[in-house]
């Protein structure tokens, strides 16, 4: 049967123009009174012409946005394995402890004397975030992960500036997050590169010969992006400082620990912790998240304002660098951070408990191994299990059958799943790297499983390429050519000034 | 004649006539697969042996650009940034990224000649 239509649509996957294309530019959704007939008082700049917005009726405009928000596919549409990513469920009880009213419609300017329970709400945030790391202090400013990094590295600079040793090398694993250089550059820093052994880990031997007195930090992944435990982190973090240099730590995949690891028992001196994935808030296509930094006893004195402390009528904001704040690097956003995420978080670590979290982080890796080890019947695991929350798998097993990991992942969007993340890390071929989460049941594992088995056996019985580079079949929009959409973007719609 | 070798990295240098040419290889090209962004060094930049020189984007990743050699940027290859598909079409000839003046030629000598580099793709997965 031709996949091709009349229409362009694909059953009730309604094909949707931009809404420029749409209606015409005399129709209105609404009956707006005649301008009244005044003299302006724009000096001649009033503008002359007509500025083209699309004209379209209530029912047309209203249908158009749903249909879009159709095409969106999410953790609350479906399996979302999407590796270093953590797309868990997100309870809707968090939603409606964000949304109170004392929390949700809060000005930032309000006198503290009225904002005392969501001061208490970062304190208590604060608090937890501080008890599952075992670190001295806080900073919950940082308004996303990449921002945290950037947090630790500025406190990291202060301290090494306040001893007058400013270095200039930030050294970076390249099984750390892709953000990690990024932050070390915007920092000031010159990045260098330290390779991974056979194992996916840190070549600690090969750190060991960059670590000298102008190394300012190491940024390592914990648990790496290769989805494996840092297993010799006590032996780097004491080189590290007896380097007289810091240990930062990416925890995006903190995710893989809570309750089983005290970040501070790793020797680590700054670690963020993404409160949208660890701590379940909603995230994807930009925000918000919240990326808290915990820091250790030697970075405590460097630390962002404003923070939280116990004043003498109540709890109060420390805003200026003054006093115990003296050395604080300063301030990094504008208020307090992204407030509705740390109601959300707050609320997800009350409802979990302690013991809930334990078990969370426990799950998580659980699945994570089932994964590696049902699918490494037929696809080739990277490196040996037991891995920690996401498995990952390169592409040895689509050797000499024309289809690549891209196909591949094309092909399970005709199946009903979103792709794993691919290409990436770099230190393996040809990547596929998911993390199933906790949130997903056995059943929805096993499905995925058999899907992924069965695309695999498919591709090596031979002559599957062209199928496998026919996918998707099902999307409203086909097979994308990335490279032009990457090497000549079109940004915004031209069209003709309507008259 | 020229003078060709190889970076494990996946560059290569070119030493002719006291001007140096580098670029990356058809085996780092491929791999990338089709490159959508280059940004080269300015003119005149000094850059260290092994220090970062350019970055390289394509579909699948973006990747930095070591130096073969220090000294300093003479010229770069404006197609490349115009057209980054350059590169995947020919990388080690009308592909290539920068010229440079070379502080030391005899840093060349640590690098791999065409066979040893040949070699040294054999001893990877793919």
């Amino acid at each position: 049967m031709s996949l091709e239509s009349y229409t362009g649509n694909r059953g009730l996957v309604i094909e949707e123009p931009l809404i420029f294309e749409q209606g015409e530019a005399q129709r209105s959704g609404v009956d707006l009174p005649d301008v009244p007939d005044v003299p302006d008082r724009l000096g001649g700049l009033a503008r002359k012409g007509n500025i083209g917005l699309p004209g379209l009726a209530e029912p047309e405009c209203v249908r158009h946005y749903t249909r879009l928000s159709q095409k969106n596919f999410g953790i609350d549409t479906g399996f979302y394995p999407l590796g270093s990513c953590t797309m868990k469920h997100n309870p809707r009880l968090s939603e409606k402890a964000a949304r109170l009213n004392g929390f949700a419609n809060l000005h930032p300017l309000q006198p503290e004397a009225t904002t005392q329970g969501a001061l208490e709400a970062i304190s208590l945030l604060g608090q937890w975030l501080m008890d599952l790391t075992g670190m001295s202090a806080v900073a919950m400013s940082p308004a996303a992960g990449a921002h945290g990094e950037l947090c630790g590295l500025m406190a990291i600079r202060a301290a090494l500036e306040d001893k007058g040793d400013a270095r200039q090398i930030v050294l970076v694993p390249e099984s750390a997050h892709g953000t990690n250089p990024a932050t070390a550059a915007l920092c000031g820093y010159q990045v260098v590169s330290i390779p991974a052994n056979e194992k996916g880990r840190v070549d600690v031997a090969a750190l060991k010969a960059k670590l000298d007195n102008k190394v300012a930090a190491l940024m390592l992944t914990n648990p790496n992006t290769c989805g494996l435990f840092e297993s010799e982190i006590l032996e780097i973090a004491s080189a590290v400082k007896a380097a007289g240099a810091y240990f930062y730590c990416d925890g995006a995949n903190f995710n893989a620990i809570v309750g089983r690891v005290k970040v501070a028992d790793l020797g680590i001196d700054a670690m963020h912790i993404n409160l949208h994935k660890t701590f379940s808030t909603p995230h994807g296509g930009g925000g918000p998240g919240a990326g808290p930094v915990v820091l250790s006893e030697r970075l405590k004195a460097f630390a962002p304002v404003p923070f939280v402390r116990q004043g003498k009528n109540g709890l109060e904001l420390v805003e200026h660098c003054l006093g115990e704040a003296e050395k604080s690097f300063g301030r990094m956003k504008g208020f307090h951070g992204q407030f509705g995420v740390m109601i959300r978080a707050l609320a997800y670590i009350l409802s979990m408990g302690g013991n809930g979290l334990w078990q969370a982080s426990s799950d998580a890796v659980l699945n994570a191994n089932y994964l590696l080890a049902r699918l490494s019947a037929e696809l080739t695991p990277s490196f040996p299990g037991p891995c920690m929350h996401e498995a990952l798998f390169d592409d040895r097993f689509l050797k000499d059958t024309g289809v690549t990991t891209l196909d591949f992942a094309k092909a399970m969007i005709d199946e009903g799943f979103h792709p794993m993340t691919m290409y990436f890390p770099l230190v393996v071929h040809g990547a596929l790297l998911m993390e199933p989460t906790e949130s997903e049941s056995k059943q929805t594992l096993d499905i995925y499983v058999e899907t992924l088995l069965s695309l695999a056996k498919k591709a090596k019985a031979g002559n599957a390429a062209e199928d496998f580079k026919a996918a998707p079949r099902m999307t409203p929009r086909r097979r994308l050519d990335e490279t032009r959409a990457a090497r000549s973007p079109v940004l915004r719609w031209k069209g003709e000034a309507v008259q | 004649m020229a003078v060709l070798r190889f970076t494990n990295e996946h560059e290569w240098i070119s030493f002719d006539e006291g001007v140096a040419t580098v670029g990356i290889t058809d085996f780092a090209a491929h791999q990338l697969g089709d490159i959508v962004f280059v940004e080269l060094p300015e003119i005149g930049k000094a850059v260290a042996k092994a220090g970062q020189a350019a970055v390289v984007e394509s579909v699948k990743a973006a990747s930095e650009v070591y130096s073969p050699a220090s000294g300093t940027v003479t010229a770069i290859n404006q197609a490349i940034v115009d057209q980054p598909g350059h590169v995947n079409e020919s990388p080690e000839g009308d592909g290539w990224f920068y010229k440079m003046s070379l502080n030391a030629p005899g840093e060349l000598s640590g690098l791999m000649d065409k066979a040893a580099y040949d070699a040294y793709l054999k001893t990877l997965d793919h």
